[in-house]
């Protein structure tokens, strides 16, 4: 039943193989097609762009005032590529390697693959769209190492890749949008999925602005509607980030692969107080030269500079000498809630640990830090007040990044046949752990260098004018109806609780007992209370103003019910999963050392769930076989 | 932290607009000012009154919504910050504070703080772009790009498109914004090919949306969140005058 479809032949050959057996459709009739994209992100805004110049018609929505604003512009350290400018031994294989290892062997060999060999094209590619990386003074790019790797492959533009990507890829859709063939819907957010004769065929949208709804038709849909850490309410997405397209699509259909295998992120800043709406990230970039440490004895109260060297406790240094403090995400998001759980934690909070650069600054001089991050230290002085040339940082693990999402094959293509999922949106290349500045590299690489291969191989074997059309109209109208209905039944429910009271409790359940350590007895707990806030949700929600304008209560009320829907399966999905791998962390789990055990010999695939009503999923297994490499235990010792 | 709060309340592009008083107790210092119309907006739904709609999404200076004149002033108390990275701490407590949406033809009001600023995407896709399809390009370092000239083109780059120097030019005029870009991308090698027409279009899309015309005050890049100089502005005046 879920068939990845991964080409034949050897790791290196598959891409190579497919691209040259895939069905391609004449230029002339390319423009009978249209294809619905859904997001301008990264991976939405390359893919619409990309398809657009192929010749496709191309509707593209997105929830923003502009496609530029989607949230990958927020990351900031990287992108990586398999150059090896540097003379470092850098390689396809190696770039693939590390990223099959630190997902913990929980990836498709094929798929990882594929991103490491098509990644040194993107960086082609971007500099052609004219996207300033950082560069040595003889002209050439520059390199910085990120986590989890011992080489140097991340190329970055200051401390704003992800903006500088996204303007790229936002350019290149803006320069189709005057063509014909493009329509571009912003203030417009997906209601539904149509999905007609087990077919993805179309959208139904509402204009924010107006409030009207409307249904789109196309031969293809491609979601690229980002992750859905936000789940988590405090965490480092933005404000309006959510699950709902991808939600909806699942209870469409489409299933959803590991919902509880989301990041978390060492370098955030901690939480200062109960008003906090989002937790702002600092990039992992600087753990190349800072130093991660907490005072030795719990409690200690002095301040930083007071604390001597022997009584710091430079704890991944100490656990992880040979990767030190660029271990990656999940291990030194870990180790920092071991030691803030062990009372070492600093900040009026304890909350926090601290990111220190005294060493660097000496060693490298305060120049030369500034360059490197200087745009960095200054927004951390503007959200903090503090001068991090002067104190250390203070940073704490917050959710961020959803290595779930929904399933998809090698082609990108959802079990809906016809629905492709594109960047943070699918679950296909991380594992269970994302390795830093894969994020960037895979949104793009389906985008500009996928999707338009595979997207057009699905639509070479469709029909453009059966006799189905008609129907088809019929069934986006119907759906129209029906979230309309929806809408306003959520504006009559008038109760006397907002979307946001009830975001906030999701989160604190979900961060409690489902967030970067989990066990039986406290995931068992936060279903039943999940299952009561759904209810209380029902009776009790109050939603202001009309469905007829701009009225940011009501999106927000059904992006946190699609939370309050999708919770339940995360927590079963890490119940189900009786192993710790990655982000998935089960106390019961756990070596002496209270390092992650997984349990290759019955876990060695991806949970694939099947929505079948109201809480009832089930589930499917697509195993992991490891033809290439040999599944080792994950040290980073 | 107490704080007298006069919001810019308007229904609609039609509907005439007016400020409103709200009292907001029980402040935090280190809130941000979206936080804090969070805050409010909250007690407002549960007395009935409907929540003043703003646009505010990373809240960490990026993506460029959140912008509001507070007091009369574009620029942030805490200097080149967005209005999501500017706190209450800038604020006296007990302070009395005007908000209100940016103010210029080319961005017309939609509701209370939100404006209408898709002029800006108009004039980059009249030319801001490098016109490369994608799934192309050279071997990256086939193209050698001095350190220096790479960090001018960043800087340029760096623009959020927040509308902030629209905002608090006494002409409202878009020259910053459209010469960041145009800056950034015809200083690069890769740019140079449509540097003219890029340099036309992009004006002549400017002068379309209705933004006036720059009279070098440089109130802008007092204002931008990103420090962009206008440097760039003489850079653009250059490459208009070249292709004409």
């Amino acid at each position: 039943m879920l068939e990845a479809k991964i080409p034949e032949g050897r790791l290196e050959e598959k891409w190579r193989n497919y691209k040259a057996k895939c069905r391609l459709i004449n230029p002339s009739n390319r423009r009978k097609y249209k294809v619905i994209v859904v997001g301008t992100g990264l991976a939405g805004s390359s893919v619409a762009a990309s398809l657009c110049e192929l010749g496709f018609q191309v509707e593209v929505f997105t929830f923003h005032d502009s496609a530029r604003r989607a949230h990958s512009v927020a990351a900031q350290g990287g992108v990586n590529a398999a150059k090896d400018y540097v003379n470092d031994g850098d390689s396809v294989w190696r770039m693939f390697y590390d990223t099959i290892k630190g997902g913990d062997f929980r990836a498709r060999e094929a798929n990882v693959y594929r991103l490491a060999e098509c990644s040194a094209s993107l960086i082609d590619q971007a500099v052609a769209q004219g996207v300033p990386f950082a560069r040595e003074y003889s002209g050439y790019l520059s390199n910085r190492s990120f986590g989890g790797v011992q080489v140097s492959r991340t190329f970055y533009a200051r401390g704003q890749t992800g903006q500088q990507l996204l303007l790229g890829a936002y350019q290149a859709l803006m320069r189709q949008s005057t063509r014909k063939s493009m329509q571009l819907h912003t203030r417009h957010e997906v209601l539904d999925l149509i999905v007609h004769e087990g077919k993805a065929r179309g959208v139904v949208v509402r204009n924010l602005d107006t409030g009207e709804l409307s249904s789109h038709f196309g031969q293809a849909v491609v979601l690229a509607t980002g992750g859905y850490g936000k789940i988590y309410y405090l965490s480092t997405l933005a404000m309006n980030c959510n699950a709902s397209a991808i939600w909806r699509a699942h209870k469409r259909g489409a299933y959803m692969a590991a919902p509880s295998w989301t990041q978390f992120h060492p370098t955030s800043l901690p939480q200062l107080g109960s008003y906090q709406s989002k937790l702002t990230l600092m990039s992992e970039s600087l753990r190349n030269d800072g130093r991660i440490w907490v005072p030795k004895t719990p409690g200690d109260q002095r301040a930083p500079g007071d604390i001597p060297d022997a009584e710091r406790d430079y704890y991944l240094e100490r656990r992880y000498p040979s990767f030190g403090n660029l271990a990656p995400r999940d291990i030194s998001s870990r180790a920092a809630k071991e030691r803030i759980d062990a009372g070492c934690g600093v900040g009026p909070m304890r909350n926090a640990v601290y990111l220190d650069f005294r060493d660097a600054i000496q060693r490298l001089g305060l120049d030369a830090i500034r360059q490197r991050y200087g745009n960095l230290f200054d927004m951390y002085r503007k959200i903090t007040g503090s001068d991090a040339y002067k104190e250390p940082m203070m940073i704490a693990p917050a959710a961020h990044f959803s290595m779930g999402g929904l399933w998809v094959d090698y082609e990108l293509m959802s079990n809906v046949e016809g629905l492709f999922v594109l960047g943070e949106a699918n679950f296909s290349d991380h594992g269970a752990n994302r390795l830093g500045a894969n994020s960037l590299l895979q949104a793009c690489v389906d985008g500009y260098f996928i999707a338009p291969h595979t997207v057009m191989h699905y639509l070479a074997g469709e029909r453009i004018d059966g006799p189905q059309e008609e129907q088809l109209q019929e069934v986006g109208e119907r759906l129209l109806q029906q979230c309309s209905a929806d809408l306003k039944e959520m504006l009559d429910r008038k109760g006397n609780k907002t979307p946001e009271e009830f975001h906030k409790e999701l989160g604190a359940v979900l961060y409690g007992k489902c967030g970067l350590s989990r066990n039986r007895k406290d995931l068992l707990e936060a279903k039943e209370e999940l299952r009561k806030l759904k209810d209380e949700f029902d009776l009790n929600l109050l939603v202001s103003g009309a469905s007829k304008n701009i009225n940011f209560e009501l999106e927000k009320a059904g992006r946190v019910r699609d939370y309050l829907e999708m919770a339940p399966l995360i927590i079963q999905d890490a119940l189900q999963r009786e192993e710790s791998c990655g982000a998935h962390f089960r106390e019961e789990h756990q070596s002496e050392e209270g390092e992650a055990q997984r349990n290759d010999e019955e876990f060695q695939y991806v949970s694939v769930w099947e929505y079948k009503g109201s809480n009832e999923f089930e589930l499917h297994r697509e195993h992991l076989d490891f033809e290439f490499v040999k599944v080792s235990e994950r040290s980073y010792k | 932290m107490r704080l007298i709060l006069n919001v810019w309340r308007q229904e609609s592009p039609e509907h005439k607009g007016a400020f409103e008083r709200y009292e907001a107790n029980d402040l935090d210092p280190h809130m941000s000012v979206p936080e804090m119309l969070d805050h409010l907006n909250q007690g407002l739904i549960k007395k009935g009154v409907e929540p003043i709609a703003f646009e505010s999404d990373c809240r960490e200076g990026i993506c460029g919504q959140c912008g509001i004149v507070i007091n009369g002033e574009v620029q942030s108390p805490e200097s080149h910050c967005t209005t999501c990275q500017t706190h209450l701490r800038s604020f006296r407590d007990g302070e009395e504070l005007y908000l209100e949406p940016f103010r210029a033809g080319a961005f017309p009001v939609k509701k209370d703080l939100i404006v209408d600023r898709s002029a800006f995407d108009r004039i980059v896709a009249a030319g801001g772009y490098i016109g490369a399809n994608t799934g192309q390009g050279n071997e990256a370092n086939s193209i050698l790009i001095t350190h220096d000239r790479a960090e001018q083109a960043m800087d340029a780059a760096a623009c959020i498109a927040c509308g902030a120097c629209v905002a608090t030019c006494k002409n409202a005029s878009a020259s910053l914004f459209t010469a960041a870009k145009m800056h950034h991308l015809n200083s690069l090698p890769q740019g140079e090919p449509e540097a003219q027409q890029r340099a036309l279009k992009m004006v002549e899309q400017m002068d379309a949306e209705g933004f006036g015309a720059c009279s070098f005050t440089g109130a802008c890049e007092v204002v931008c969140p990103q420090s962009i100089s206008i440097q760039h502005i003489v850079e653009m005046n250059r490459y208009w005058r070249k292709a004409l």
